[in-house]
């Protein structure tokens, strides 16, 4: 144990490597679910319903839990691995130490597109409601959008330029009030509270069930995902929480339980208030489906508050993508997988500034000029890449460290059944994907192979050999 | 002026407000510290100072 109090005013986040400047720890558990679930629960109030259009209510049904199994996996084996390699960068971070440098920069880019891609969903999205605001209220017919779209990423780059503890306990508020939303909804609409409105029974019989068969539930599981998309977010945090062994395992696994409830209760309400037709229409049907079944309840307070619960639940998650994006490029700066510059950490602020203003202009681009569905499509493929690198991670680190070597703030249970399952799981999704989208899914991996060329011919000299592996680790087996 | 068109007027303003103050900042932050000061942020600092991993 060292003998000076590193929680301290004058030494946190500073250290005996030479750091004079360090991110600030000063994040506990309910942030770390509040960045998780604040990235993801937008999917449950928009999106996720085209798993309806693909294969019906039952497919998206199976399909939610299918992706459910998976994110499970994802959280479990995340909240070892995190809690363990507690540093900034998150998978980029555990890649780095447990596999090689290859990796580690291949999975650095995932997660840095996954979260600009999906910030800038986000903001087209806050962008499109805010515009259906102005045409709900009589005001004008056609709003220009893009000053909003502009005036979200900014805000919120500007809130994460100043600090992290105020930009999770923002995040923390927002996601608390959309997910209490859902939960408001439920209790109005099945019964618990007043009479019920749901027709469960007129609206799932017959054709409705699964009008395309087996194969609609296969085609359901790409938006399936859509559910849990970002709740592997919360491992960006790990440089900054109190206490890594104890606030990551514990803001993860809070973080899937609260997805699978509120994904549950999201369609339970949606199948039961909407045709399944219109529902599955993302685009010219239900865009919202949650705001949809809270004005089909005819009650002006839940139309209002599912109304404020979709903003908010964009908002947090661009705010956590903002957060999770320029974490990962600022540990690839630090460790000079990319130019130095960026690893750079705000002697006032203690945020990593030069990583989140590089971003900025990268999101304002992708938001104001690429099309939604392209962006998103991108943000999941680029995900789901991340969560097949994470079983063949999990198996090595369990390997090369195994139990007793090192301590774990959290082990996961029956190793290596979630890795095996995940792989499996994984396997599966990119077959449902290539069914829809194959094209990009293939000019994706052409991407990732052209950069992996470059990273290994080109960047690979920069790289800081021997000073990136801080860690006081015993050597790994074997090694 | 319509109530929307003043708001996106207010939207541009507010994002240029935002985006000028990270820019000051950024500038005169890099102007006042050194660069191995600001880049000499480290990994696995708490686990150096309370951990050894010794089981």
């Amino acid at each position: 144990m060292s003998d000076f109090d590193i929680t301290s005013d004058t030494m946190d986040g500073m250290g005996p490597h030479g750091t004079k400047v360090g991110l600030l720890r000063v994040l506990g558990p309910a942030h770390v679910w509040a960045l998780g679930v604040g990235i993801v629960l937008v999917g449950e109030y928009m999106g996720w319903n085209f798993a309806v259009g693909k294969g019906g209510a039952y497919a998206a049904l199976l399909a939610c839990w299918f992706a459910g199994i998976l994110y499970t996996c994802v959280a479990m084996i995340d909240s070892e691995v995190t809690s363990t390699v507690a540093a900034a960068g998150g998978q980029y971070t555990q890649a780095k130490h447990i596999i090689g440098p290859l990796m580690a920069f291949n999975v650095g880019l995932y997660l840095v597109f996954a979260y600009t891609m999906l910030e800038a969903a986000n903001a087209i999205t806050a962008g499109y409601l805010i515009s259906e605001v102005a045409r709900l209220t009589g005001g004008v017919v056609e709003l220009d959008q893009r000053p909003f779209i502009v005036l979200v990423i900014m805000f919120l780059a500007w809130l994460n330029y100043r600090g992290v503890l105020a930009t999770l306990t923002f995040n923390l508020v927002i996601t608390a009030i959309a997910f209490s939303a859902i939960l408001i909804l439920f209790l109005s609409t099945s019964g618990i509270l007043g009479a019920g409105e749901t027709h469960h029974a007129e609206l799932m019989a017959g054709q409705a069930a699964l009008p395309y068969g087996w194969i609609g539930v296969l085609a359901a599981i790409h938006f399936g995902l859509w559910f849990y998309l970002g709740i592997e977010g919360t491992t960006q945090a790990a440089e900054e929480v109190r206490s890594p062994a104890r606030a990551l395992p514990f803001g993860t696994l809070a973080g899937i339980m609260t997805l699978l409830i509120a994904a549950t209760l999201t369609w339970y309400i949606c199948v039961g208030l909407i045709p399944w037709e219109y529902l599955g229409d993302g685009v010219n049907g239900s865009v919202a489906p949650l705001f949809d079944a809270a004005r089909l309840s005819g009650t002006p307070a839940l139309v209002w508050l599912l109304g404020i619960g979709t903003l908010f639940a964009t908002l947090a998650s661009a705010n956590g993508c903002i957060n999770d994006a320029s974490r990962a490029w600022f540990a690839m700066g630090r460790d000079k997988y990319l130019p130095g510059w960026f690893g750079a950490v705000h002697p006032k602020y203690r945020t990593p500034y030069r990583s989140i203003i590089f971003l900025v202009p990268i999101a304002l681009a992708f938001a104001l000029k690429v099309p939604l569905d392209q962006v998103v499509t991108f943000s999941i493929l680029s995900g789901l890449l991340e969560y097949t690198f994470m079983p063949l991670n999990v198996i090595l680190f369990r390997r090369k460290w195994p139990m007793g070597v090192i301590k774990r703030g959290y082990e996961h249970p029956f190793h290596p059944i979630p890795a095996i399952a995940l792989l499996c799981l994984c396997s599966v999704a990119y077959f449902a994907v290539f069914l829809g989208y194959g094209t990009q899914l293939v000019a994706m991996i052409v991407f990732y192979i052209v950069a992996s060329l470059w990273f290994h011919f080109r960047r690979y000299r920069f790289v800081s050999r021997a000073a990136q592996f801080t860690m006081p680790w015993p050597r790994p087996k074997g090694y | 002026m319509t109530f929307w068109g003043f708001m996106e007027y207010a939207a541009w303003a507010l994002s240029a407000v935002f985006g000028l103050y990270i820019v000051t900042d950024w500038l005169r932050t890099d102007a006042t510290y050194p660069e191995d000061v600001l880049t000499s942020s480290r990994e696995g600092e708490i686990e150096a100072m309370t951990e050894e991993h010794r089981m």
